[in-house]
């Protein structure tokens, strides 16, 4: 193992190697097909709107897109919320993910249960909950007598109010990642380091942090495409300041129509795309330098003693989930109840009125609960099925095919929902070949899901299986364990916590998602995000206040649920489980 | 079990060769090291041989069965070998228990639960660890884990058991306890095991036969007294026991692969390597002298200093200084000062090429 692990260092291509020329494993670049056709196909069939100007070949939509000035406005206002969002992201989500997994900190289960939950709301309800908190007409404020004079600025609406929410919005993405990543780093290395006599900063700064880099970096690069393809909290705090990053300039295009309007927005589309993808070259770059796979057992995990500083560690994370969590929430919660928008809330007029009309009233509600619970519970199915053998495939059998999928998988998640939404009906409209049409069904939306979330499910199954001594797997092929075998006894069990943190992150993303699905549902297949978009778009912001809380409420109830069942399940499934 | 023959083995990663045209016959029941210092490529054979790794030339066959010959075609996969493999990491899989992890072969192979149990049972006991059976790995010590890795190979009955520097994570006493151990299984089940490793005392004390490895070739394969007694060129000579090779002129050959050289003041008869003919005897001989085979005596004609003096319990080490710039370990009975000039009587030596093998 020496001789091979020093070999290892010198020589790069050795573990790029493919092993052997078996069938099995020939098998495995078959799903390179489904990948292809429900990731690659439509951003595909999106480019090619943008270089044919009525039918011909032309580069006149880049000429027009990319000369225009706000384009290059739009790109650095992005760059600037995401890139800033990001490292507000880092800060909490990294600091939340060290302390809860390494340090004595006690009611760790309920830090991180409650850690979970600003993931899970609607990044549209965030901004407009923190709106409501701020502004002049917030019903909280009002409630409580502190409401700013009416006509004074709302500070939210500004480049540095976006990437707040985007870094709060994404620091469970950061958190997760990091955490499993943390779960696997052996407790003699940091111990080795202490014996060294490294202590206190160093400790953190050249040993923890160095080890823990790959998921680090993995959390980061997913934090920040994610944060340059959100749209609902530029919109809702930009359009009004009149601030513009490349999704809301993707919509008010698409806004305004026109014939040149698909053209120009798949030009935008690859613009961003392209930002993506040099992100997450610049991130498989950094982790290609690092290979820590962490050898031997995982064992009992960290507990760095704090002392009497635990109180005050205690004390801060806290107060931190209060204001990122319970205030927005408490916001949501009493605009639901007013009677009407931007009334004054008092014990008095306090009403669950909305409740009872989302629940009760209106079909339309159990209906959007039923198929975003189909659509997102489907997608982490289906995605966590196909991302094991996939994520093995891409970390095992590197290959240029592998290289060329692990930077395309992260397009469909990079781009604005918006613009998938529409690469999907431009080829799903009429499948070629089989002469059907899947717009206007949930299949589509379904399949637009799939895309989506690919990369969410396929990163931290990917981060554990670099991680995974490769003599774990070639023990069990010497006992004559073929490769679905493997997969199913050694790799999946050992894969399922960052499989099921997959799982989860999907189901939870999907569960709120509105962006994609904006554009897909037809009457009797509107999903939950679409149903609170359409309320409050409407004017009936108190109902959609109501659909969010109650959305809010199902997925604690949930989470309870795993929470309770993680007894019976292997260690580690539940994410958030200690 | 079954005999293994490896013909002109050769691995390339990238620009460099690994194992460079290794041939290897290994009988059945045989207890071969690999042993080589660390990058000489004694790894890549073992995983050439279980397969985890495809030959870039040459032929591996187990049994008479081909294995692996990219000329033909034909790569037979690790997981179709039924070969046993202990690795230096132990590889026990954490999310199962000692006994899972033993009958893993036996489950991926569908026997059924009873025969499993029995079989389990069977090999946990060989190795002594029947009552950890239902155990976590993370609760087992090094030694311990080592052992059910080592139980993992025997309950699937493998064609050879394949062993990946099993000891280097364990202390001393415990490397003791476990080549104890690898020896005794070793005779109870008559497997053929192949050793890698790169400690040369661990090889000598289990193996059958040893194959040096260095720079992706093997240098000389032979029993260990052979190798210690006659080595075939001057790495060996030099990996393999303590001792010194020294520069001597001045040879004749007598009979029966006698010689004297001239050492020194001294006339020393030796042994003298079959390989070295008769024009070659003045060019590039070496003398390769083991600590045994010199004594310290007082009137000897061969003069050195003392440079240095251990004590091993019972006896001393010295390292003596002859010549220009050669030092010898014997072993002495009484401590030496250091600095102090003795006298030196060779009883035997081995004479040979010191270029032998240099060319490739």
């Amino acid at each position: 193992m020496q001789a091979t692990g020093r070999l290892r260092g010198v020589l790069p291509g050795m573990i790029a190697k493919p092993q052997g020329n078996r069938s099995s494993d020939r098998l495995l670049y078959w799903l390179v097909v489904p990948v292809f056709i429900i990731s690659i196909l439509p951003i595909l069939r999106l480019g090619f709107e943008g270089v044919m100007v009525g039918g011909v070949p032309s580069f006149d939509y880049f000429r027009d897109v990319l000369g225009s000035s706000s384009t290059w406005r739009a790109t650095g206002n992005s760059l600037y919320t995401a890139g800033l969002g990001t490292i507000i992201s880092i800060l909490i989500g990294g600091s939340f993910a060290f302390l809860v997994a390494l340090t004595d900190i006690r009611a760790k289960a309920a830090l991180v249960f409650c850690f979970m939950i600003p993931m899970m709301i609607p990044p549209q309800i965030t901004a407009l909950s923190w709106v409501q908190l701020t502004g002049p007409s917030s019903a909280l404020l009002n409630a409580i007598g502190m409401a700013p004079p009416m006509g004074s600025p709302q500070p939210l609406y500004s480049a540095e109010g976006i990437a707040m929410l985007l870094g709060i919005q994404h620091a469970s993405i950061v958190f997760l990642t990091l955490r499993a990543n943390l779960r696997m780093l052996p407790r003699e290395q940091i111990e080795a380091a202490r014996l060294a006599g490294a202590r206190g900063g160093r400790l953190w700064w050249q040993i923890i942090l160095p080890l823990t880099s790959p998921g680090l970096i993995a959390g980061t690069a997913m934090a920040f495409v994610t944060a340059l393809g959100n749209f609902g909290i530029p919109a809702m705090l930009g359009i009004p300041a009149g601030y513009q990053t490349l999704p809301t300039l993707i919509y008010q295009k698409l806004a305004g129509f026109g014939p040149s309007v698909l053209g120009e927005v798949s030009v935008l589309a690859m613009l961003i795309g392209a930002i993506a993808i040099c992100g997450v070259a610049l991130h498989h770059r950094l982790l290609s330098k690092r290979d820590y796979r962490l050898m031997g057992m995982v064992g009992r995990p960290l507990d760095v003693k704090l002392g009497a500083r635990r109180t005050l560690v205690e004390t801060t994370l806290w107060a931190v989930l209060v204001g990122i969590l319970v205030i927005p929430l408490l916001a949501l919660f009493t605009t639901a109840l007013v009677p009407a928008f931007g009334v004054k809330l008092t014990f008095a007029n306090a009403t669950f009125e909305a409740f009872r009309e989302v629940m009760f009233v209106q079909p339309s509600t159990i209906r959007a609960f039923q198929n975003s619970f189909v659509l997102s519970v489907g997608a982490a199915i289906v995605l966590v099925l196909l991302c094991l053998p996939l994520a093995y495939v891409m970390v095992r059998r590197p290959s240029g095919v592998t290289k060329l999928i692990n930077l395309l998988v992260e397009v469909p998640y990079a781009l604005p929902g918006v613009v998938l939404a529409i690469a999907c009906i431009l080829l799903f409209i009429r499948i070629p070949l089989l002469d059907v049409s899947l717009y206007g069904t949930l299949g589509i939306i379904f399949i637009a899901y799939l895309a989506r979330f690919l990369v969410i499910a396929l990163r931290p199954v990917m981060n554990s299986f670099t991680q995974l001594d490769p003599a774990l797997e070639e023990a069990a092929q010497a006992c004559g364990a073929g490769l679905s075998r493997r997969l199913r006894d050694i790799l999946l069990p050992l894969a399922a916590p960052s499989a099921a943190a997959g799982a989860l992150l999907v189901f939870l993303t999907a569960f709120n998602e509105l962006t994609v699905s904006a554009l897909l549902w037809s009457a009797g297949n509107e999903t939950l995000g679409v149903l609170i978009f359409n309320l409050d778009d409407s004017g009936d912001t108190v109902l959609a206040s109501a659909v969010a809380v109650l959305v809010v409420l199902v997925v604690i109830a949930l989470m309870s649920c795993f929470q309770l069942a993680a007894r019976r399940l292997p260690k580690g499934v539940v994410p958030w489980q200690t | 079990m079954a005999d293994i023959n490896l013909s002109r083995i050769t691995k390339c990663f990238g620009d460099y060769r690994a194992v460079n045209q290794v041939s290897l016959d290994i009988a059945d029941g045989e207890f071969v090291a690999l042993l080589g210092p660390s990058g000489c490529g004694k790894t890549t054979l073992l995983r050439l041989l279980a397969g985890f790794e495809e030959p870039d030339h040459g032929q591996i066959s187990l049994g008479g069965q081909i294995m692996a010959s990219p000329e033909n075609g034909i790569m037979v996969s690790p997981e179709d070998r039924n070969l046993g493999i202990v690795f230096q990491s132990y590889a026990l899989w954490p999310h199962m228990t000692v006994a899972r992890n033993v009958g893993y072969p036996l489950e991926v192979r569908g026997l059924n639960r009873a025969e499993q149990d029995r079989k389990i049972a069977e090999a946990l006991d060989i190795v002594a660890l029947g009552p950890y059976a239902d155990r976590s790995p993370s609760e087992l010590s090094g030694g311990q884990r080592q052992r059910v890795a080592l139980a993992r190979c025997l309950v699937m009955e493998p064609r050879a058991v394949l062993l990946d520097e099993p000891l280097a994570n364990l202390d001393v006493h415990l490397r003791e306890t476990m080549q104890q151990a690898f020896l005794d299984f070793h005779r109870r089940t008559g497997a053929t095991m192949i050793y890698v490793t790169h400690d040369q005392s661990e090889a000598m004390a289990m193996a059958d036969r040893i194959a040096v490895m260095d720079k992706g070739h093997i240098r000389q394969m032979a029993a260990p007294e052979t190798l210690y007694r006659e080595p075939a060129d001057l790495m060996v000579a030099g990996f393999v026991g303590a001792g010194a090779v020294l520069p001597v002129q001045d040879v004749s050959v007598g009979s029966n692969g006698a010689c004297s050289v001239q050492l020194g003041d001294a006339r020393i008869a030796a042994r003298i390597c079959p390989k070295l003919n008769e024009s070659q005897t003045n060019v590039n001989v070496g003398l390769c002298l083991r600590p045994e085979d010199v004594w310290v005596t007082d009137d000897a004609p061969l003069r050195g200093q003392v440079e240095d003096c251990v004590y091993l319990g019972g006896r001393f080490r010295l390292s003596v200084r002859i010549g220009e710039g050669h030092s010898l370990p014997v072993y002495a009975n009484r401590r030496a000062r250091i600095g102090e000039q003795v006298g030196l009587k060779v009883s035997d030596g081995w004479v040979f090429d010191r270029m032998a093998g240099e060319a490739a």
